[in-house]
């Protein structure tokens, strides 16, 4: 299964899990997953309408996938998957 | 043509000039250039000491607040003898400290969009060591609108991210962040809390890629960025293109202007969590005091458990506020209610929820337990 690393602003919503396992063929599928596992994560990641919000960077290995085919990019076993969050600390 | 290095400097640089990536003509290069840093905090601290220690000849710091003992868990630029003082200027004195060959302008104003170009128009490169979304896009516009390059950093909790952001040759922080997330949806370090040595893992990063770019050495940070979690000790390296869609830097850029950012970003440009839900819907400590005596009303506090061990009022429900919305069935919309949370930050959105869900009878303690340990409570330990 491919693997989505979860960061710690989002973590309380997998309960405090680092990494989640998705199953699906595609991005957006892997997604649904996602938040069928944990639905409190939905409105951080999609916004009203069931896109994925313009913040939310989700990359495979090091390949962002606004720069693949989005949402529906494939994905395989062991692929894995990275959210990067926007965060401001300093 | 550059500086010379008089006797006193040659010795103090040595171990830089014995480095052939660096040596003379390097050391040189560093103390032609200048740096801008933003933010003298849990970033700016180790960032302006490395800088200064590695003979950048002049450095300008951006900063408006004063030192706080609270900074001192991170901030290690300041000292507990400069609490109450300014920062850039306690900031200013370190640095002159540690290398009196350098020059330190200072800018006490916060970094805006009426001052930003003004200040950062003579210096070479720009880091952000900023703590609010807002300053984040402002700094990033005036290093593209300048041609500068932008070296990023941002700390949340264990979390590190750092990139050199350069429009010139890569992409800009807009075009991985186009916009940024609504406002409360990602907390600050204010009300998250931070690894006190993060920033000073991520910091030196800076520094570094700074120096990097300074000296036109190694590979730096563009079109990369670096995520780096101290929990797990990861690095983790993506890349990053330009967008050709970006507003600031693509082709087609229709932002051609610092625009108002506050409004943008709909947060203030600061960390202070000084919550407020606005007009009519908070309730002031010295109101609580007072209406306690006598009325009966539930209190509501949305701190996260662990937060309880440090401060908490008596007869207090506990439902943190990312459980608030999948618990709201343990709540009576007919009580009347006060929430509250450390600083009257998440407790305002947390009103904004229960209002939107029915309740009528909630306000928001304005400044929360903290204003009351100061103004009511002063057994009440303020965090």
């Amino acid at each position: 299964m491919p693997v989505l690393r979860i960061p710690t602003p989002l973590r309380s919503y997998t309960s405090g899990q680092s990494e989640v396992n998705v199953s699906g063929g595609n991005i957006s599928d892997a997604l649904t997953d996602l938040t069928a596992q944990y639905p409190t994560i939905k409105p951080h990641i999609f916004n009203d309408g069931g896109e994925l919000r313009p913040f939310v960077n989700l990359f495979i290995g090091e390949n962002n996938i606004k720069d693949l085919q989005g949402v529906a990019t494939p994905i395989k076993d062991g692929d894995r998957l990275v959210l990067i969050p926007s965060i401001a600390g300093g | 043509m550059l500086p010379e290095l008089s006797r006193e400097e040659i010795l103090r640089y040595s171990r830089h000039l014995l480095i052939p990536e660096v040596g003379l003509e390097g050391q040189r290069k560093l103390k032609n250039s200048s740096a801008l840093i933003i933010g003298t905090g849990g970033l700016g601290s180790p960032v302006a000491l490395y800088l200064a220690a590695a003979g950048i000849g002049r450095i300008g710091l951006v900063d408006y607040d004063v030192v706080d003992s609270s900074n001192l868990q991170r901030q290690v630029i300041h000292g507990t003898s400069t609490v109450g003082k300014l920062k850039v200027e306690s900031a200013r004195d370190k640095l002159i400290d540690l290398n009196p060959d350098i020059q330190v302008d200072v800018y006490n104003e916060p970094f805006t969009s009426e001052n930003a170009l003004r200040i950062a128009r003579d210096y070479d490169i720009i880091l952000d060591g900023t703590d609010n979304f807002p300053t984040r896009y402002l700094t990033n516009d005036v290093a593209v609108f300048l041609g500068k390059p932008n070296v990023y950093a941002s700390i949340y909790r264990f979390d590190g991210q750092a990139s050199v952001f350069y429009a010139k040759e890569g992409p800009c922080y807009r075009c991985l962040f186009p916009e940024p997330p609504p406002p409360g949806l990602v907390p600050s370090c204010a009300e998250g809390g931070v690894l006190g040595v993060l920033p000073g893992t991520i910091g030196t990063i800076q520094a570094t890629e700074a120096l990097k770019v300074l000296l036109g050495i190694g590979e730096p940070l563009i079109g990369k960025l670096l995520l780096y979690n101290a929990l797990d000790m990861t690095f983790d390296f993506v890349k990053l293109k330009k967008n050709p869609n970006c507003r600031v830097c693509g082709p087609n850029a229709d932002i051609k202007e610092l625009i108002d950012y506050e409004e943008f970003c709909g947060v203030p440009s600061h960390d202070h969590e000084e919550g407020s839900a606005g007009a009519g819907l908070d309730i002031t400590v010295q109101e609580l005091s007072e209406r306690l005596a006598t009325n009966h009303f539930k209190l509501l506090d949305v701190r996260e458990p662990h937060e309880l061990e440090i401060s908490a009022l008596p007869n207090a429900k506990n439902i943190p506020l990312g459980q608030l919305a999948a618990r709201l069935s343990e709540l009576d919309t007919a009580d009347e209610m006060v929430i509250f949370c450390k600083s009257g930050g998440r407790s305002a959105r947390g009103l904004e929820l229960l209002v939107s869900a029915g309740f009528k009878k909630v306000k928001n303690l304005k400044g929360g337990i903290n204003a009351w340990a100061r103004e009511v409570d002063p057994e009440v330990p303020i965090y």
